[in-house]
């Protein structure tokens, strides 16, 4: 009996094909919205989450003046000085390296290509702060660094843009008027979470920034790399402390410089990206409720139209759970192959869209099968309630039905 | 035959539609009893409850009262399902309207019987064709109903109906909704049916000249049987009223 229903059902669900096409359509519909928006909000959490990890996670960064929305009013707060680093580095445990930074632009130049990009003062303590790996030379020696020489550690952007991509270690190059021995070439880190390129960056001694580009000894950005094994907070607690007392900070009186802990910004990102995706979620939750109405409809009205065939076959000598099987059989084909094609849908959706997004491909197999599940039930439950009461009725009142 | 047990037997058969004030009762009391083999005519004019007599006694619909015995069985007694299995292993319907599925092929129609006894493939195909072949349609069978005639579409009806061999064939204004030729060709496939098959024919009809076909002409009026009549192709009277 159950063959001969299955037949049944694949031949009605055959001979009417654009009804079944319908019927399918809100179930693909639905299941390729859910599954598509939940992965790609996942993917793009991932994302901001992989930006966040290439700022470097254990790093304080620390700034004169007021921190974000508390600024305006009074004298310009006093910039960091050589000697502040060598404090911080020295008096405050659990702090592994503290690169000084003096930020510039300028234009580079060799053999008639120029590229304008950020020149970034430091010290080799920036590569201990934050991993960034070298492809090919080396970093700053102490000896360049105490006498300011002028060499310097392009980022991959520089490198394309100047030497083609060739060999870029050992050639000269200059920077606006003053020339330099390139001695290393930096690996691709990628777009930096708020815009800007990481990689669009000419890295000298500080000293000779310092000297030849800002006039001056000032250092508007110390990185603070922390050991992780203490608490950044602590530490955070610890520079504050340090620096008020270096600054001659009243007690009671405001901080003039700010420390932004890059393990809290990635916390609060995570959490507002965690947040997208609940939303993108529900609204895609929506389609597939919409998705079922829609399925209801079609087989509210077909069942209707086919109030007619159920009493044909009732008055030919079927009962009526047969029927029923018949019909719960087409809801159950049809759903699961707008499932199937719902979730097709999606990864081909996925794939157009993540390139386009600049999010990683992922696969998450949990929604998936929720999904699946979901259009599963909706359309067994409104394809089966009212076949039943179709098949409930008398066989002539069904066969009279118009 | 007249002395054989009948194969349908109605006794005070009440049939009330609604209820309350509106209530209709379009059936008052019906005996009848009708032979194996015979064919029956019934006629009446619209409401006096020929055509709900029919659905009663094709286990269509269910009486408000009375008894109504198939081969001695109360079919009053059975539940739906038992009286869905006395239609598929009996009877045989052929509607006014045809009632065939649309979209589905002359052969795929007439062999749905047969799929719901569990019939296989194989005798699907061979009962399905042979009974095409009776009504003269074998070189139709894979035609839909929109591709046939209304007369065609009435044989695949009457083929359908008689694929099973079944003991009883119910016949609601078969050519109710044919021209006369094709009404006449359809009466004498219920004819030779009757006759060669040895199938009971009961036919619901309006027209005197489709009811001559009958040997037994059973006339309702107003909820009940009136008279019962010898039809022209009768050479027996087997309807007796009790």
């Amino acid at each position: 009996m159950l063959g001969t229903t299955f037949t049944l059902a694949i031949r009605s669900i055959l001979r009417h094909k654009l009804r079944s096409f319908l019927t399918t359509l809100g179930i693909i519909i639905g299941v390729a919205a859910v599954v598509a928006m939940v992965t790609l909000g996942n993917a793009t959490t991932a994302a901001v989450q992989q930006q966040i990890a290439s700022l470097g996670t254990n790093i304080l960064q620390v700034r004169p003046g007021q921190g974000f929305g508390r600024g305006g009013g009074g004298p310009r707060p006093p910039d960091f000085e050589e000697a502040d680093v060598e404090a911080v580095k020295e008096q405050i445990a659990g702090v592994t390296a503290v690169a000084p930074q003096a930020q510039t632009t300028g234009t580079a130049i060799h053999e008639g290509a120029n590229w304008s990009t950020t020149v970034n003062g430091t010290t080799s303590d920036f590569f201990k702060v934050q991993p960034w790996p070298l492809t090919g030379g080396r970093t700053f020696s102490p000896a360049e660094e105490a006498a300011g020489k002028s060499v310097c550690i392009i980022g991959n952007t520089v490198r394309q843009n100047l030497f083609r991509g060739g060999r870029a270690v050992g050639q000269r190059m200059r920077v606006n008027n003053i020339s330099c021995d390139v001695i290393g070439t930096l690996s691709t880190r990628g777009q930096a979470g708020f815009g800007g390129d990481q990689d669009d960056v000419v890295i000298m001694p500080i000293k000779m920034v310092q000297r030849r580009f800002t006039g001056s000894r000032d250092i508007r950005l110390m990185l603070v790399g922390v050991d992780s094994a203490y608490d950044s907070a602590q530490v955070q607690s610890s520079l504050s402390d340090l620096l008020r007392e270096r600054r001659r900070i009243e007690p009671g009186a405001e901080d003039n410089f700010n420390i932004f802990d890059t393990a809290q910004i990635s916390a609060t990102m995570t959490q507002s990206t965690t947040l997208l995706t609940r939303i993108v979620a529900a609204v895609a939750a929506i389609s597939l409720i919409v998705g079922g109405i829609g399925i209801m409809n079609i087989m509210l009205v077909s069942v209707t139209e086919r109030t007619r065939e159920i009493g044909i076959r009732l008055a030919i000598g079927a009962i009526a759970s047969e029927v029923l099987l018949q019909f719960l059989v087409e809801a159950i084909v049809l759903s699961v192959l707008g499932g199937i094609m719902g979730l097709v849908l999606a990864q081909v959706a996925i794939g157009i869209l993540t390139p386009l997004m600049q999010v990683p491909w992922m696969f998450d197999a949990q929604i998936n099968v929720i999904a699946f599940l979901i259009s599963a039930v909706i359309g067994v439950v409104f394809g089966f309630f009212p076949a039943r009461r179709a098949a409930s009725l008398n066989p002539i009142d069904a066969l009279r039905h118009e | 035959m007249a002395d054989a047990d009948p194969i349908i037997r109605l006794r005070g058969i009440t049939k009330v539609f609604g209820e309350g004030a509106t209530a209709f009762q379009a059936l008052k009391g019906v005996d009848l009893d009708i032979s194996e083999r015979d064919f029956v005519a019934v006629m009446g004019p619209s409401g006096s409850g020929k055509s709900t007599t029919m659905n009663i006694l094709g286990c269509l619909d269910v009486p408000t009262s009375g008894e109504f015995q198939f081969k001695g069985v109360h079919i009053e007694k059975l539940d739906r399902d038992e009286r869905a299995l006395v239609r598929r292993k009996y009877l045989g319907f052929v509607f006014q309207g045809f009632n065939l599925l649309s979209r589905t092929n002359a052969l795929e129609n007439v062999e749905l019987p047969l799929l719901y006894r569990g019939e296989d493939r194989k005798t699907r195909h061979e009962l399905g064709m042979a009974a095409l072949e009776k009504v003269g349609l074998a070189d139709w069978w894979d035609h839909t109903p929109a591709e046939l005639s209304g007369g065609q579409q009435q044989r695949v009806a009457i083929a359908r109906a008689i694929v099973t061999s079944p003991a009883v064939l119910l016949a609601d204004e078969p050519t109710g909704n044919l021209d006369s030729a094709r009404s006449i060709e359809i009466m004498e496939l219920l004819t030779s049916l009757n006759k060669d098959s040895g199938i009971t024919v009961l036919m619901v009809t309006h027209e005197p000249d489709m009811a001559a076909f009958a040997h037994t002409i059973v006339h309702f009026k107003d909820g009940l049987v009136e008279r019962i009549d010898a039809g022209d192709g009768a050479g027996r009277k087997a309807g007796v009223l009790a």
